[in-house]
């Protein structure tokens, strides 16, 4: 056998496992399970302590290349990606030139495939150029490799696109992922609306912009039947709305990022206007926190993902109103979520791996999310224990932009597995 | 023995009770330069002073420019139209430059909140805000302060009434948490449209009705309302809110006896004041552009110990 | 306030070099000089440094209006805006007070009033002060106590009484306008204070009490 963890926790959902298991690897699969694999491996690796979980996959990611290389590489990002403990990403297509066609999903692709670590899931441009105007070319880019349509960062405010979009991705059977933002309702904001924007001078973005259109899409869905998943989602409201279609029947999901979780808006004032402070959606409120916490545990969030924004120092470090939203997360994610979720309790391991990679799998049909024998052996090892102090020098990210510098965490990833080969470990 | 606890003034925010009584008493004192034949004293000989100014204006910026020169500093006017901003400059870079020339005090006026926060952080000048975007403008609330300080004899108290576009203003911002700061009874008015959310937080109470806000008021200072704003639908026309939120005479009739009108200018005459009403006796705008110098040279004069300390 | 409490006091204040009486004769023999030599017409003014110098000048002002019976003006003067050592970073700055100065120095003698003279830097800065403010006949200066340690080259026309010390010493003085015991103390370093603080009041000064009577005479 080509590689064999040895007496890890084994944490698979999909299988109802919780023991402490061997898991025996081949030809890029998972080819034996069981509390003791027989015979030896060319490596072997005692994870004794640790966990073993269906490979993680962030399925919001902006890899910044093709255009922006300067912030972010597709190498650079799937390094990162390794080392945060994901096995797969899916890339958003705001790159330049826009993923709307076959040939820069393809380049894409081939840009992963040289740099030989996470599997990449390039998700296509729901509007050629993200103009919100004509569909872009969604079969073409199915055939090329494209795991879902989103127009992410430039939300598609014309209903009627919106519904033809959904529509249309029935034929693939492939998920239309929508950042909600009503733009009008966002007004040029920059932060969320209320005291602390009130108080900081700076243009609020009305939680309300994100509930409109979270509303909309639940009503197009139901309609349309299309399968529609809500990128990053943040206040209780939409979430309460997301949770009602669902009940309703709606094939309707979201996500949410681990920023959201643990910061609100307070945060742009305690740091002092601190551009790492700045995403889209923006941070809100404790009660929206509170509110996804809970959602977290219940079952009423079905992923956790990064939005992963790489920006440049240069870019970054402008005034409040100038610099460009978004934070990097490869390489804090896990992290932070078994320090502040997994080890106080509120979350066990095995909603865990369903948020980190059943459920994403699921969404995007990658048919990963499992460790049966005969899938793919994308693994993720955790140590519970690990110390880590988040060092945004150290990254392997080109980006050094976030707001959790300085963070202590315990807890984090120790070994990253992508098709039976280890392409990271601590 | 007087310092301010802080290398900067970003804000009325950072300051406490003390900060702003040492800054106003040391303002009443200086008041006493501008009564002189040389109106100029040596205190800042050597002191270099950068007025950075990335937004257009006139008053503000000749009221520090005065400042200085009557403490004698040397300065450096430094304006976004003669700048390299527009050759695609950072603000930082911009502010790296500067501090290579080792300024001691850096006047900054900005579109941005927060601008001036940025530029504490990297320089090793002393950062005086001069209007940062929707945020503060702490020099025009400490000259507000003086005024009313020396007019009413106390700020505790008093009924301080500002009415009109909240929203977009900076002066509001840093008068309300002046003026409750320092004890008095601070209320906020203007259409709904123009009250920002939570504004209560900074210490003020709201009300979108004029007369609530007019009613035993002590002080009444009206915010200058831009005619754009009528094309972002927050109220119909310059007509109907002159109608509704402009003072008047007929207002100030039904005003409490010696109530003080203010007014942090430039004044749009017949929308938010009367032309009448900005010239009568209860006006003290005036009054708040003298003002401005004293307490502008108060701030450099206390500042300028704390230059060269680290960011 | 008992006894004991202005013992201990008195341990802290230092060694007494002026009581209560000796500053009040001081400052009439000073009252008188400034008469006799300015001659009966001259329209002159009294200018107080802050802070001890504005009561001493208060006072000054009342002994000649006494013997003139015609009103001398008072002046106040802050120099701190004028001090030489405010390029120093540090965060503190001297407290600012007003000047208050409401009559013309132009063509005017002014009698500048400080209670100590030591460095010469206060009386520099003063003077800077004064000429911003016009362009007076003549400026002379009154000073309760010279300590001696000048750092520039001023001497004051009339003084109340010439004290060696020590450049680390501290003389303090305590006026019953400030709420305080009154008199001249000193404190600091030198341990044979007693021999400095004897009665040195020099003979120049003795010499200058004469014409003192001289002056009542004319």
């Amino acid at each position: 056998m080509q590689l064999i963890l040895r007496q890890g926790r084994v944490i698979d959902p999909s299988q109802k496992l919780n023991n402490v298991m061997d898991v025996g690897i081949d030809d890029g699969k998972i080819a034996a399970l069981a509390p003791k694999v027989a015979g030896k491996g060319r490596k072997e690796i005692d994870v004794r302590g640790l966990v073993i979980l269906p490979g993680f996959i962030d399925m919001h990611v902006h890899l910044r290349e093709p255009g922006r290389e300067d912030a972010e590489t597709i190498e650079s990002g799937c390094a990162a990606a390794v080392a945060g403990g994901f096995t797969g990403v899916a890339c958003m297509p705001n790159t330049q030139p826009v993923n709307d066609s076959e040939a820069v999903t393809a380049f894409i692709l081939s840009r992963a495939r040289e740099a030989g670590k996470a599997a990449v899931y390039p998700v296509g441009a729901i509007t050629k150029g993200l103009e919100g105007k004509t569909l872009a070319e969604i079969g073409e880019m199915r055939r090329a490799g494209i795991v879902a349509v989103s127009d992410d960062g430039h939300p598609v405010c014309n209903s009627q696109v919106m519904r033809r979009a959904m529509e249309y991705s029935r034929i693939f059977d492939i998920p239309v992922i929508d950042h909600c933002e009503d733009r009008d309702l966002a007004a040029g904001g920059v932060m969320n609306e209320g005291g602390w924007a009130t108080r900081l001078g700076l243009r609020g973005m009305n939680p309300a912009a994100e509930e409109v259109q979270v509303e909309r899409d639940a009503v197009l869905a139901r309609q349309t039947g299309a399968r529609v998943h809500i990128a990053h989602l943040s206040t209780r409201h939409a979430l309460e709305t997301v949770v009602r279609a669902k009940k309703a029947g709606v094939a309707l999901t979201c996500e949410v990022t681990p920023h959201h979780l643990l910061l609100t808006d307070a945060a742009v004032a305690e740091s002092s206007y601190d551009t790492n402070t700045k995403m889209n959606p923006p941070l809100r409120l404790q009660e929206d926190v509170d509110a996804l916490a809970r959602g977290l545990a219940s079952g009423a969030i079905d992923v956790i993902a990064t939005d992963h924004a790489p920006h440049s120092v240069r870019d970054k470090m402008l005034e409040f109103d100038h610099a460009p939203f978004g934070i990097v997360g490869l390489e804090t994610a896990v992290s932070l979520v078994c320090d502040r979720f997994v080890r106080p309790g509120v979350l066990t391991l095995e909603r865990l791996a369903e948020l980190f990679s059943a459920n994403p799998s699921r969404i995007l049909n990658l048919g990963r999310g499992t460790l049966a024998v005969g899938s793919v052996a994308d693994v993720t090892v955790l140590d519970l224990e690990r110390k880590m102090d988040v060092k945004p020098g150290e990254f392997a990210s080109r980006s050094r932009n976030t707001p959790f510098a300085g963070w202590k965490l315990t807890g984090g990833p120790a070994l990253t597995v992508v098709r039976g080969k280890v392409v990271w470990s601590l | 023995m007087a310092s301010l606890s802080h290398k900067d003034l970003l804000g009325i925010e950072q300051l406490s009770v003390e900060d702003i009584q040492l800054i106003l008493d040391t303002a009443e004192a200086l008041r006493e330069v501008a009564a002189r034949p040389v109106k100029k004293v040596p205190t800042l000989r050597g002191k270099t002073v950068v007025n950075l100014f990335f937004e257009p204006s006139t008053r503000t910026r000749s009221s520090f420019e005065l400042a200085e020169k009557r403490l004698s500093a040397d300065i450096l006017n430094f304006s976004a139209s003669t700048s390299s901003v527009t050759k695609g400059e950072t603000l930082l870079d911009t502010a790296h430059n500067l501090e290579a020339m080792s300024p001691d005090i850096i006047v900054i006026r900005h579109q941005s909140a927060g601008a001036p926060h940025l530029l504490g952080r990297e320089c090793r000048a002393s950062i005086v805000n001069a209007g940062d975007g929707m945020h503060e403008h702490p020099t025009q609330a400490l000259l507000d302060g003086l005024t009313v300080r020396t007019i009413k004899g106390r700020l505790d108290g008093l009924k301080v009434a500002i009415i009109g576009d909240v929203a977009h203003s900076r002066v509001v911002r840093s008068d309300t948490i002046l003026f409750s700061r320092m004890g008095a009874d601070v209320w906020v008015c203007g259409p709904p449209t123009l009250l920002p959310w939570e504004f209560e937080k900074l210490g003020a109470r709201t009300t979108p009705h004029m007369e609530e806000a007019m009613d035993g008021a002590d002080v009444i200072m009206m915010l200058r309302v831009q005619h754009e704003r009528q094309n972002e639908a927050f109220f119909p026309s310059a007509r109907e809110y002159a109608s509704l939120y402009g003072l008047t005479r007929e207002r100030m009739r039904s005003a409490k006896k010696g109530a003080i009108v203010m007014h942090p200018g430039p004044i749009n005459r017949g929308v938010e004041i009367e032309s009448e009403v900005a010239d009568a006796d209860y006006s003290v705008i005036l009054n708040q552009v003298s003002n401005g110098v004293a307490a502008r040279m108060a701030v450099l004069y206390l500042l300028s110990g704390n230059s060269g300390l680290e960011p | 306030m008992g006894k004991t409490g202005d013992k201990t006091r008195s341990k802290v204040q230092g060694k007494v070099v002026m009581t209560a009486s000796e500053i009040d004769l001081v400052l009439a023999r000073i009252a008188a000089e400034i008469l006799e030599r300015l001659g009966p017409g001259e329209d002159f003014a009294v200018v107080g440094i802050r802070r001890c110098g504005v009561h001493l000048a208060q006072r000054l002002c009342r002994k000649v209006e006494a013997t003139r019976r015609r009103a001398v003006p008072l002046g106040i003067l802050d120099i701190t805006l004028y001090r030489d050592d405010l390029t120093a970073a540090g965060g503190n700055r001297p407290t600012l007070r007003e000047t208050r100065i409401d009559f013309d120095v132009n063509d005017r003698s002014l009698i500048l009033v400080d209670d100590v003279l030591f460095t010469g830097r206060t009386i520099r800065a003063a003077l800077d002060g004064l000429v911003d403010l016009g362009r007076p006949k003549r400026v002379q200066l009154a000073v309760l106590v010279d300590r001696g340690h000048r750092e520039l080259p001023i001497q004051a026309d009339y003084v109340g009484k010439v004290v060696q010390t020590e450049a680390s010493d501290d003389v303090d003085v305590r006026l019953a306008e400030e709420g305080q015991a009154e008199g001249v103390f000193i404190k600091g370093a030198s341990k044979n204070l007693a021999d400095k603080a004897s009665p040195q009041v020099e003979k120049r000064s003795l010499l200058r009490q004469t014409s003192i009577f001289d002056q009542g005479a004319t």
